[in-house]
């Protein structure tokens, strides 16, 4: 653009050298204002769709294990999902522990998934890792599919007995939340 | 817009005078849907199915802004509140059994309005823009349909949307946050329950604005018609009413007729008996299915069991399904052949046959348990699909030889026309 002089009515001149009028910058400032100011409005507006402070303030839960004999499992409520909590046997651990864990789908031993010393209590969500249902499994009676651990009747997900996918859609093992020992017979998860 | 010989409206009383010199609104409606619009004068009955999809929209919400009245958007009470208008509200088992099959007559008469359009090739130009607007009112339909089907907080209500949500956790890194932000927690519950029951009342109001931008795009170049012959003349035409308001009024009465045989007589038929259990978050039913309208797409997303490279099976399923949709906004380009009407393409006609069975059987196939032989069969039907869109579809429009197309619309319905010959070019290029 060619030098440009601009005459003002009080007969002053304003001479931009870069070639940018006075009014040309007013126009961005203004437009990138408003656009700025806009876009901020978004956030509440897409926020205000996440958790709210009440659901996370349920995040936390404490469960009494004392009655779960091995080879039982009991479910509770954790973020209104529901948890697996299973003691588990010393066969089932041996299967576990028997899988090359390269060979899995998605590769975790028994130990990465437990706490130390406490190897046979296996804690996870009940929720296929599929699209969400709540596999078979844990109550009395219910089918534990081909691997002895879950068994997810949707898409017909097979989980062994890390709770460790092996067989069917789910790309990743059930998941284990985070939870800690308070005593021996008391966990909390969350 | 509109062909020259389209009659203009003239004001007859004082009244009607005064008010089209201030708000020609009897002027709009007199050249959009009276006799002011010239149609082709050989529509035959696939032509119905546009005015009965509107007429659907109009049950819809009707029939919810009543229920809405009744209705209580709460997890503690959603279910309660949808028993109380069963058995409690006067006639509201009636509006609640109007709205849920409302819903699966407005699949039906949408699924035959799409493929009307598929066989007689309505979306080649210069209708692109119908066809595309279309496609947003189907996929606006579909999350309606869904958001409403968890309104009653039933199992099958809560368990759709816990499953259609985690569609997008399978999203890589942002899908977890993502689904979180659209439940507005870790599971459905009153928030997302009270979300969808705000969109779901508001999203049939944004189809009815996509609907008057469809109708408008149409307006423009007018109706095709079975041979997908263009309009040359005013004796190809008749003027929509009282023409076609008679032939969709016999239609509607059809349609109605139908309907209430379904409302009446089998209202509970094409639901699920799963969802009259109120909504336990921590069972799965045994069986979970979607409304039997999305089947096909069901099957699709169901048939990828099997990672492909570095893609997860589950993202596969996902972006087959999204894919199965959007691949349609891409047919005005993927078809190539100057021939619209299926009826002067006889390969073309054949395959058509074949994709509307292949569809059906996904239907089938997406109803089905998740167990072999279904799966097998479900990758095979999905396969096809795609086949026919991308390979299939654009070698026809190359290799085939239409039949000679006639003259014009008067000389296919009457055997001759005044302004022209039959024998004429053999074939037209679609103007
Ligand atoms: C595009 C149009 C619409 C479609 C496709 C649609 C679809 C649906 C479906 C499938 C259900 C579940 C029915 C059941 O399982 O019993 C439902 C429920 C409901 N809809 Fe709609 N709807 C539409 C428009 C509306 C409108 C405009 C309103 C007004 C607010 C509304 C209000 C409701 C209410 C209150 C319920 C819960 C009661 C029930 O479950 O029967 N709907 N809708
Ligand atoms: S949700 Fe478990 S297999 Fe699909």
């Amino acid at each position: 653009m060619a030098e440009q002089v601009t005459m003002y009515q009080d007969g002053s001149a304003a001479v931009e050298s870069d070639g940018v009028r006075r009014r040309d910058f007013i126009n961005i400032a203004a437009v990138s204002f408003a656009g700025v100011g806009g876009a901020s409005v978004l956030i509440p507006l897409i926020t205000q769709m996440a958790p709210s402070k009440d659901v996370l303030a349920l995040s936390s839960t404490e469960v009494d294990i004392s009655a779960v004999q091995p080879g039982q499992a009991i479910k509770t409520v954790f973020r209104k999902q529901p948890v697996f909590i299973r003691n588990l046997t010393p066969a089932e651990i041996a299967a576990a522990d028997k899988v090359p864990v390269d060979s899995l789908r998605d590769p975790q031993s028994l130990e990465e998934r437990t706490v130390d010393g406490k190897k046979n209590w296996l804690v996870t969500l009940g929720v296929c890792t599929h699209l969400g249902c709540v596999p078979l499994g844990a109550a009395q009676g219910e089918i534990k599919g081909e691997f002895g651990g879950y068994f997810c009747p949707c898409h017909g997900s097979h989980y062994d007995t890390a709770a460790r996918i092996r067989k069917g859609p789910a790309p990743k093992n059930l998941e284990v939340p985070e939870f800690s020992f308070l005593s021996d017979t008391v966990i909390k998860i969350g | 817009m509109s062909f020259s010989w389209a009659k203009h409206y003239e004001p007859k009383s004082d009244l009607t005078k005064w008010l089209d010199e201030r708000l020609p609104l009897p002027r709009l409606v007199y050249g959009a849907i009276g006799g002011g619009y010239p149609v082709p004068r050989n529509l035959n009955y696939f032509w119905n199915f546009g005015v009965l999809a509107g007429i659907a929209l109009v049950i819809q919400i009707v029939t919810g802004i009543i229920m809405a009245m009744h209705y209580a958007p709460n997890a503690l009470v959603a279910f309660d509140s949808t028993e109380h208008i069963m058995r409690d509200v006067n006639w509201g088992w009636m509006l609640r059994y109007a709205h849920a099959n409302g819903a699966s007559f407005f699949f039906i008469v949408v699924y035959i309005h799409i493929f009307r359009g598929l066989y007689f090739s309505s979306y080649k130009a210069p209708r692109e823009m119908i066809w595309l607007l279309g496609l947003v009112i189907f996929l606006l339909m579909m999350a309606t349909a869904f958001m409403g089907y968890v309104l009653p907080w039933g199992q099958m209500s809560f368990w759709g949307a816990k499953v259609i949500t985690g569609l997008f956790g399978a999203i890589p890194l942002v899908g977890e946050p993502i689904q979180q932000w659209l439940l507005g927690g870790y599971a459905p519950d009153n928030a997302a329950l009270n979300r969808f029951f705000s969109l779901h009342y508001l999203l049939p109001f944004v189809i009815a604005g996509v609907v008057i931008l469809h109708i408008w795009a149409l307006h423009i170049p007018g109706s095709s018609n079975p041979t997908g012959v263009e309009v040359k003349s005013e004796s190809d035409t008749v003027p929509f009413h009282p023409y076609y308001t008679a032939k969709d009024g016999f239609g509607l009465g059809v349609f109605l007729i139908l309907f209430c045989a379904v409302l009446f007589f089998a209202p509970n038929m094409l639901g699920h008996p799963d969802n009259y259990i109120p909504a336990n978050p921590l069972s799965t039913p045994a069986h979970i299915v979607p409304e039997w309208y999305f089947w096909p797409f069901y099957a699709i997303l169901r048939a990828f069991t099997f990672d492909f490279f570095i893609v997860p099976a589950k993202l596969l399923g996902v972006l087959a399904m999204f894919a199965s949709i959007l691949l349609l906004f891409f047919l005005p380009w993927l078809d190539r052949s100057p021939v619209r009407s299926g009826n002067y393409r006889p390969l073309f006609r054949t395959f058509f046959i074949v994709l509307v069975i292949d569809v059906l059987i996904l239907g089938y196939l997406g109803g089905a348990p998740a167990e072999e032989p279904y799966v097998m069969l479900s990758q095979l039907a999905s396969a096809y699909y795609f086949a026919h869109f991308l390979i299939i579809l654009p070698i026809i429009s190359k290799i085939e030889k239409p039949k000679p197309l006639p003259f014009s619309i008067t000389e296919a319905v009457l055997g001759k026309d005044s302004h022209g010959t039959a024998g004429g070019p053999a074939l037209q290029p679609a103007e």
